[in-house]
């Protein structure tokens, strides 16, 4: 709270954060430490309380109960002005009556800064739209806007860049183009990045570590791969790519693996990889991870028999069946096309295996729904 | 019948060009015509004939300058005090009001159901002997027993301020209410404290309301009479006061009209150079 904020560094450190509004709890006793240097994602569907994080970092909202920390320095009732934190809004928030000078200019010239020229060319050239400098910001295209929003924050050489959906305006193809751009820039000037996105693809693409958010509390963290590879729950397993996620009991181990029973058929999978309390659990298996051969064809790893394909999806560079297992329930399998055309058709009696290790396990309370329903391209909060 | 899309704009602009013509541009016409006449030698009062005098205008214009300069310096004083009392107004409606904000804006254009020369005459006695202000102030000393509020400039420039509030207000409240909200947290987050962002963000994107709600405040005020004639006292005579007693009392038709002409003339000239001033054109 000192007026040497501005100066802090270090690593930002979120302690037991709770913001209400009258009874809605959006944030919900939060703990999390964001390295400096990073590049940090929070991931979730709107309402799950990440830009309220967010705005909390920035100023613009004061938490309930807990505190924030910069390095060692506490901030959090440092006003937004005096935070060396520097946002990039969702719709940018370019000052209308500016140029793009002065509007990369602003933190600048706020705190006396000398060689204002200097610095906003080359943050200009960084964002490689030099030739922009004297037009308007309504003269802009989105992704030119995106550019000069990202470039009005940078310039300031922030301890923290926070990043509110910042390509949620943006179409397709542009999005994917900035995401490469952004993590290039964020290599090129070193500073801390802290995005927040309900684009699971757009987090992945970007982040080196992803806080999943739900209902105001991070449901797990960890680097892009792990997250996918050993997602702790539902949420994650669904939010963050499709999940095949089968109702199972744990029957015994077997050395550093544990053998399970899915509908009366034998599989095993890594003990470490399961995150069951009890005997009951749901043994899940990403669509990709699945292969299928015609019943009489050898297989290897663990097996489930009984299928047949209900329907075939061709999609270009895979196809995606979805096979009608014997208890009822319907499986996703994504094949790569990698020999041709789809080799199955519908009504196939198939067998489907797996490699032990793809496994992984979640407890058998879990709800399988969770983070399915969630449409990743809705508006975000507000 | 079929309309030709293309016809459908100028259709729709038949009525007010129509209305425009028959009540603004002929009568314009006939005034700039009047305003050439002299009388007719030997004839009645009222009588003027066409002789192109365009020394009315010189003579109208020397014969009334104080009250040309004291129109534009009141219209001026009472445009300035009208923008310091509304964009607080303005502002505290656009941003702090929540839901009393409908309330609040019935309350601003609330004085409009009642007529304007009501409001004035209501306005004389606030202000005059009986009313509660005089005794207040002579009772604290802050006025002598001898001065009276009516009858002066501070009254007429009052009741101007008062009456074309609403005209500030609204255009002021329009713009504010348009900026979005994120570029005032933008400057915020850019190290720009309370203060600084009113000055670089708040003020520049509220200009338009700004320019919207002085020319609203000053052309009407300028040509005022109504204050003036309620308010005022010889001495406080605005130019419309003039124009009007020229026509309607001492029938002087072509001096009535010469004067007219100039101010519209002079609005039009302050109007321009105003805009370009301003610069709003650089504005969304």
């Amino acid at each position: 709270m000192s007026n040497d904020a501005i100066s802090a560094r270090g690593d930002l450190r979120l302690t037991r954060i709770t913001k209400s509004y009258g009874d809605f709890t959006a944030v919900d006793d939060l703990t999390l430490t964001i390295p400096k240097g990073s590049f940090f994602a929070l991931l979730g569907p709107s309402g799950c309380g990440k830009t309220t994080t967010l705005r909390m970092v920035a100023g613009l909202e004061e938490p309930t109960v807990g505190s924030i920390h910069l390095g060692d320095t506490d901030i959090t009732t440092t006003r937004p002005y005096q935070r060396p934190i520097n946002t990039v809004f969702q719709n940018y928030a370019l000052f209308p009556h500016l140029s793009i000078f002065e509007n990369i200019a602003f933190g600048l010239r706020r705190r006396g800064i000398k060689d204002v020229k200097e610095q906003v060319d080359k943050v200009l050239n960084l964002v490689e739209l030099p030739h922009l400098a004297e037009r308007k910001p309504t003269q802009l295209s989105g992704g030119q806007q995106q550019r000069i929003a990202l470039a009005r924050a940078i310039v300031n050489r922030p301890a923290l860049l926070l990043l509110d959906e910042p390509l949620g305006a943006l179409d397709l193809k542009l999005r994917r183009q900035m995401q490469i751009e952004l993590k290039w820039i964020q290599r090129e000037v070193g500073l801390t990045f802290v995005h927040v996105t309900h684009d699971q693809e757009e987090a992945m693409t970007m982040a080196d570590t992803i806080a999943v958010m739900n209902e105001g509390r991070i449901e797990q963290m960890g680097s892009p791969a792990d997250l996918y590879d050993d997602p702790e729950t539902a949420f994650v397993a669904n939010f963050l790519g499709q999940s095949n996620l089968i109702k199972g009991k744990i029957e015994g181990t077997d050395g550093d693996n544990l053998v399970i029973d899915l509908f009366g058929q034998k599989i095993s999978m890594p003990k470490k990889r399961s995150h069951a309390v009890d005997s009951s659990m749901y043994a899940g298996i990403r669509p990709e991870k699945f292969r299928i051969s015609l019943v009489g064809t050898p297989t290897r790893g663990n097996t489930l028999t009984g299928g047949h394909i209900e329907d075939v999806s061709y999609i270009g560079v895979s196809t995606q069946y979805v096979v009608a297992m014997p208890w009822g329930q319907e499986l996703m399998v994504f094949e790569q096309n990698d020999d041709g055309v789809a080799p199955f058709d519908k009504g196939d009696e198939v067998v489907i295996s797996w490699e032990p290790t793809f496994t992984f396990g979640l407890r058998g309370d879990e709800d399988v729904g969770a983070g399915t329903e969630v449409n990743p391209e809705e508006p975000t909060e507000e | 019948m079929k309309i030709g899309k293309a016809r459908v704009p100028y259709l729709l602009l038949l009525p007010g060009f129509a209305f425009l013509f028959t009540f603004f541009i002929l009568p314009i016409l006939n005034l700039a015509q009047t305003s050439t006449q002299t009388p007719v030698k030997g004839g009645d009062t009222g009588q003027y004939e066409q002789t192109f005098a365009f020394s009315n205008y010189i003579n109208a214009f020397v014969d009334n300058r104080e009250q040309f300069g004291r129109s534009f310096v009141y219209a001026t004083l009472a445009t300035i005090l009208a923008l310091a009392i509304a964009y607080p107004l303005a502002y505290a409606i656009a941003f702090k009001s929540g839901k009393f904000k409908n309330i609040l804006l019935v309350l601003v254009v609330a004085p409009f159901f009642t007529s304007f020369l009501l409001r004035t005459v209501a306005w004389k006695q606030i202000l005059g002997e009986e009313g509660f202000i005089v005794p207040t102030l002579r009772s604290l000393h802050i006025i002598s027993e001898q001065t009276t509020l009516t009858s002066t400039a501070f009254a007429v420039v009052a009741g101007m301020t008062y009456n074309f509030l609403p005209f500030m207000t609204l255009p002021l409240y329009a713009s504010l209410e348009r900026i979005d909200p994120r570029t005032i947290e933008a400057s915020g987050d850019l190290y720009a404290n309370g203060l600084t962002t009113f000055r670089r963000v708040t003020v520049p994107l509220s200009m338009p309301g700004v320019v919207a709600g002085t020319l609203l405040t000053f052309i009407p005020a300028a040509g005022d009479y109504v204050n003036a004639a309620i308010l005022g006292s010889p001495n406080t005579k605005m130019i419309g006061n003039v124009i009007e007693s020229r026509y309607f009392k001492i029938v002087d038709y072509p001096t009535a009209a010469a004067l007219s002409f100039t101010l519209m003339a002079a609005i039009l000239i302050l109007v321009t150079l105003y805009i370009r001033k301003a610069g709003t054109e650089e504005l969304v």
